[in-house]
């Protein structure tokens, strides 16, 4: 037995006209000031306002929220008891409404209980509406919650299905004014949920088929959406593709690149997209041998087929690869600008933190600590993997 | 080796003490754990196995009537067949936990930063030729 949770998932140009149909007295917003400034929670506001629903901005999450920050928004959420909490931004600002939303509702629970092995009962004193800034995290329909422990200096990988949100608000136009590097690093963290979700031993029929059309639009659209930002065809079927990627990688789970990138980007400060993105070719040529006939499947979905499976899977991580490049985006570790020094200095705790991260669970090739730590070498130089 | 019994539990942990991998990802972790075997219709009894595990080594381990004569950290319970299904790789077990096949009682934030270890201790379960007769 398994589950496929999805929100309602209102999209398309225009559809955050559906928050002027909301039912309610009082709606938190959790956003961050950058969005404020650029005037995307006016536009947020102004909709709620024609429902007749009193706001209240809660606009202090900052990049990789932390444990303090929803304990503060829950705080606020107690005080001014909304019945809709909404999640604006990018996944950092989702992320901490879900969590602020559970806390609210069930203030006996610590952030760290939040899993899913427990019975949370929410939607006893509000619902959830998610509204994505950028068109990359998925996290608008996944359940899943990432949170810092700035004193341990970790990440947590927190969440139970019940916090996915009730509806989703998927409107290109929130994510229009993205720069190009940031649409770079966005659409390329939803296509490694794309694959990873589709690859992951974790995959059902039930994601297959949002993976494969999430892979298709991004290797079609990421390049305009990054050339021209004003191009709203390519930015709607992006921030479509980000949120087919979410619904399947979120019903499945990720896997190795993210394990990797994780790590990566915690210890050198990479963007979460760009550090997951660059690991992905590595990691898929390393499972190639042990699962050929669903990359090369995957492969020829997205135009790389080639009669043999082996050689299909390298020619998908080479037009990863390529779209990377293309977008402006590093293909390797030291293109990051880490001196190999400090690279081989972090190596071992790269190896160990990457395998303590839960995504490593799913991999369909489980490396030895060896293996893993001659992935992170070959990463660095760019080297296609050959064992 | 049938399972369960007190020959297979001895058998995982002394595995879990020849594998360097599990040495590894399992350095700092303290936590003992009981597994409780449900009955189900294939196997109608409960069976309670205890299983030491202290910074990467498996300082113990046994089948025992009941749970009283060992405190442990962790509990982790499911029938018989669930059982089965994980030894065999069948059902990975923090997906069988998401399913709530398998009920744990501990810890789980502590449990969820050592994923590798639990894959370490599920693949020396596989190398045991167990007998599920």
């Amino acid at each position: 037995m398994w589950n496929f949770v999805s929100p309602q998932v209102v999209f398309g140009e225009g559809s955050l006209q559906a928050l002027a149909e909301l039912t309610g007295r009082r709606a938190l917003v959790v956003t961050d000031k950058t969005l404020v400034a650029l005037g995307l929670v006016d536009r947020v506001t102004t909709c709620l306002a024609k429902a007749g629903i009193e706001t209240h901005i809660f606009d202090t999450v900052e990049p990789d929220p932390s444990i303090q920050t929803v304990l503060q928004g829950a705080k606020v959420a107690q005080e001014f008891k909304p019945d809709w909490i909404v999640g604006l931004g990018g996944g950092s600002p989702m992320d901490a409404a879900k969590a602020i939303w559970v806390l609210y509702e069930r203030p006996d629970l610590t952030p760290a209980e939040i899993s899913p092995f427990i019975t949370l009962g929410l939607r006893q004193k509000a619902r959830l509406v998610t509204v994505p800034t950028t068109s990359g995290t998925g996290a608008e329909v996944t359940w899943a919650i990432v949170l810092t422990d700035p004193q341990e200096q970790r990440k947590m990988g927190l969440g139970n299905r019940e916090n996915a949100a009730d509806i989703a608000v998927v409107d290109p136009e929130m994510a229009a004014g993205m720069p190009p590097s940031l649409t770079a690093d966005t659409g390329l963290d939803a296509l490694t949920h794309a694959v990873e979700g589709y690859t992951c031993t974790w995959h059902t029929d039930l994601t297959d088929g949002l993976c494969i059309q999430a892979a298709r639009l991004i290797f079609e659209y990421l390049p305009r959406a990054v050339a021209d930002g004003s191009d709203m065809e390519a930015r709607e079927r992006m921030h479509n593709a980000a949120t087919c990627a979410g619904l399947g990688f979120g019903n499945a789970m990720a896997s190795m690149a993210h394990a990797m990138g994780h790590v990566l980007g915690a210890t050198f400060h990479v963007p979460h997209g760009r550090a997951v993105s660059l690991c992905l070719p590595y990691t898929l040529e390393f499972a190639a041998c042990q699962a050929p006939e669903r990359l090369s499947a995957l492969a020829a979905s997205v135009g790389s087929a080639d009669e043999d499976a082996e050689t299909a899977s390298r020619n998908l991580s080479d037009r990863i690869r390529s779209l990377a490049q293309q977008v402006g985006n590093p293909t390797d570790i030291a293109q990051l600008g880490v001196a190999r020094e400090t690279f081989e200095g972090s190596l071992e705790k790269l190896v160990d933190d990457a395998f303590n991260d839960t995504q490593m669970l799913t991999a369909c090739r489980s490396p030895s600590y060896d293996e893993m730590r001659r992935l992170f070498l070959y990463a660095y130089d760019g080297q296609p993997i050959d064992f | 080796m049938r399972f369960p019994s007190d020959e297979w539990i001895k058998e995982l942990s002394r595995l879990l003490n020849d594998s360097e991998s599990y040495e590894r990802s399992a350095k700092d972790w303290e936590g003992d754990f009981w597994f409780l075997v449900e009955p189900d219709e294939s196997y109608p009894e409960t069976a309670h196995l205890f299983l030491g595990l202290h910074h990467g080594k498996s300082p113990g381990a046994a089948m025992e009537t009941n749970q009283e004569s060992r405190e442990a950290e962790f509990t982790l319970s499911a029938p018989f067949g669930t059982w089965r299904q994980v030894i065999e790789g069948r059902l990975d077990p923090i997906q069988g936990m998401m399913m709530r096949k398998l009920k744990l009682r501990g810890n789980l934030t502590k449990i969820m930063r050592y994923p590798r270890a639990a894959k370490e201790i599920v693949s020396c379960c596989a190398l045991i030729p167990t007998d599920w007769d």
